[in-house]
């Protein structure tokens, strides 16, 4: 039955056309590059057209963000939210750097214990919000604060260990033109772009959080399939970190936090099209949201403005953003 | 009454057992759960149970307190207000810098506060309700409005000084009050703000209308609750008990740029561990409070067992995944 509808949905959506295919969000993203490159034309040096490297950079700042987002975004399509990601991180720069100690031999060892880590994070978070009916924001919270919690505890603040310069590489070096880092947040789009659009995983997580209850009666394993979900938001914060690790070099129990990853991603997430109550979203639009947010601070970089004005008006551009099409919608929010 | 049949006295002991049994139930389990918090920490610092350490306890714990039953309103509503601790940050930084050597000062900065709180809850309901965004995203940004203007309006640092009136009403205790010898202050402002948001709660329409609109707007809205003003209302509330929140711990603790960092997921933990729903329909001024001085009275707890403090972040995180698993667990039983 739901393998029916499935079908049928994937029929209309080819049957649209291309237009109505984009995800909104992105026209928002065309506005703001046009202002802000006008802005930078009259009130700056004007270089951000004719200096690439500043194009670029805009990507590589969006990587860590873009890659938790990612994530985000399969949770939210489920109807849950992940708020302990930034500790992920945290705890993914530490534990690499310490483990890995500068010996180039130990990267494969150490990825791999940092990603199961971040499955069982995953798993512990599903497994609240599923079998102890703990309300996800909750159960991410607190989560988090465990993490943070035994992160604070067992470590010290300030730099810890240090990983190799082949593992540098991924933050710093590029294949021909195109820097690594690009190629990773394409892969993890690309992933999760197909996890949600040709897999049944994706289909019934779309189901979910429509209506759970619907997509419990019609014989779906809701839970399994939020946990599932649970486990890839936790795993791409994993990858998110490994990336951060890679580009300052070593790790510290503050850039999580610092970062804002936990709530910029949900914020990303929702300017990019995917509701809060969940079953509508995908990762495009989500990263149209993330490079909304790169384009911005390339900006008021070039404009010079003050560094908590940008807060202003990143809190500013947030609601907005949300605002310019949930105005629209016909259901109230809470 | 002429039918009354005289009962065995058994069973008439039995059927009172039940209904005390019944009533003890439907008791939140906050309440058991802060007395034997409290007797913990009483152990343990025998100043605690006496009424300078009780004084000391309320002084520490209005603020929370105050936050979490502002909280409680947004909560019940079906939303978040997560701009409560840039509200207080605002409220400390934005003080001291009106008041600068200016004691006389004084309430003025207090008023332009209360202005400035009574704007952001207007703008956090008036995007909720009106532009339809989520409240988790709009009070979000709004957190970074309030952070970042606060910080740019002083220059990123704490600029002037809080007068001694100011901090008065955060530190300082009302001596020779018979019977419990002297009061904190902070107290008074606790049990005035407490009295005024259990009437509006409990005792009128509008602690209806917002649980209603937080189990089904829709059918609050056919029934004929006025969704968009109460909400806004409650973001109001929330905004102004952030505000005497902030001139408290401003009091408490001195001009920071962190002091209020965290806080609004504190209340929300708070109010979660009174036993409020989140996503709205359920929750009571009360259990809000005493969600607050339990989570005050743990971190207490834990102070004097000696935790180092990072630890006691994971408590507090399995405290609050405990606590509404542990209520979830309830309801389900009851259903």
């Amino acid at each position: 039955m739901s393998t029916g509808t499935i079908t049928e949905m994937s029929e209309n959506r080819t049957k649209n056309n291309i237009l109505k295919k984009i995800p909104q969000v992105y026209y928002f993203l065309v506005i703001v590059t046009v202002v802000g490159l006008l802005l930078d034309q009259f009130f700056a040096n004007g270089n951000i057209l004719s200096n690439p490297s500043i194009l670029r950079n805009i990507i590589i700042r969006s990587v860590s963000l873009g890659i938790v987002a990612v994530g985000q975004t399969f949770v939210m399509i489920g109807a849950s939210i992940d708020l302990s990601v930034a500790y992920l991180i945290s705890l993914t720069a530490v534990l690499t750097s310490l483990i890995v100690q500068g010996d180039p031999a130990r990267v494969p060892m150490t990825i791999a214990i940092v990603l199961l880590i971040g499955a069982f994070v995953g798993l512990i978070n599903g497994l609240v919000i599923t079998k102890l009916n703990v309300n996800a924001f909750i159960a991410t919270l607190g989560t988090g604060l465990i993490i943070k919690g035994i992160l604070n505890g067992t470590f010290s603040s300030g730099s810890l260990g240090s990983v190799p310069k082949s593992f540098q590489a991924l933050g710093y070096n590029s294949l021909g033109p195109v820097p690594y880092s690009i190629i990773l947040l394409a892969a993890v789009l690309l992933i999760g772009w197909f996890i949600l659009s040709w897999t049944k995983f994706g289909a019934h997580l779309y189901g979910v959080g429509g209506n759970i209850l619907v997509a419990r009666l019609s014989g779906l394993r809701t839970s399994r399939v939020l946990i599932l979900a649970h486990v890839i938001s936790s795993i791409t914060a994993v990858t998110a970190g490994l990336f951060i690790v890679s580009r300052l070099g070593s790790g510290n129990p503050t850039v999580g936090p610092d970062g804002i990853y936990d709530l910029e991603s949900v914020a990303t997430t929702v300017i990019g099209g995917t509701a809060l109550s969940g079953g509508r979203g995908g990762v495009f639009g989500t990263l149209a949201g993330v490079l909304i947010f790169g384009v911005i601070d390339t900006v008021f970089n070039q404009l010079g403005v003050d560094t908590f004005l940008k807060t202003v008006l990143r809190g500013a551009i947030i609601i907005l953003a949300v605002a310019s099409y949930s105005v629209r919608s016909t259901r109230e929010a809470a | 009454m002429t039918t009354q049949v005289k009962k065995p006295a058994s069973s008439n002991l039995m059927g009172v057992l039940v209904k005390i049994w019944a009533w003890i139930r439907k008791i939140p389990p906050v309440y058991p759960i802060f007395l034997v918090v409290a007797f913990g920490v009483s152990q343990l610092n025998p100043n605690f149970a006496t009424p300078n350490g009780i004084m000391a306890f309320i002084r520490r714990a209005a603020p929370l307190v105050i936050l979490a039953m502002g909280q409680l309103f947004v909560l019940a509503s079906g939303g978040f207000d997560l701009s409560q601790g840039s509200v207080v940050t605002l409220t400390i930084i934005g003080s001291s810098l009106i008041i600068y050597n200016n004691d006389e000062y004084t309430y003025l900065a207090i008023a332009i506060m209360f202005g400035i709180g009574i704007v952001v809850g207007l703008v956090n309901g008036f995007v909720v309700a009106y532009l339809k965004v989520p409240s988790l995203i709009a009070t979000l940004g709004m957190l970074l409005l309030v952070k970042g203007g606060g910080l740019y309006w002083t220059g990123g640092a704490p600029k002037g000084y809080l007068s001694e009136a100011y901090r008065f009403i955060g530190r300082g205790y009302i001596e020779n009050v018979p019977l419990i010898g002297r009061f904190p202050m902070s107290g008074v402002v606790l049990l005035v703000v407490a009295a005024i948001l259990i009437i509006l709660f409990h005792k009128t329409n509008l602690g209806k209308q917002i649980l209603a609109i937080g189990d089904n707007s829709q059918a609050a809205r056919l029934s004929g609750v006025k969704v968009r003003q109460v909400r806004m209302i409650a973001f109001i509330i929330s905004a102004t008990c952030s505000i005497i929140a902030g001139i408290l711990v401003g009091g408490y603790g001195g001009s920071s740029i962190t002091a209020g960092e965290g806080m609004e997921l504190q209340s929300v933990s708070a109010a979660v561990i009174g036993g409020v729903v989140l996503l709205g329909g359920k929750g009571s001024v009360y259990d809000a409070a005493f969600g607050a001085l339990t989570l005050e009275a743990m971190v207490s707890l834990l102070n004097l067992l000696g935790l180092p403090k990072p630890y006691r972040d994971a408590v507090q995180g399995l405290i609050i995944i405990g606590a509404v698993a542990y209520s979830e667990l309830r309801t389900r039983k009851h259903e």
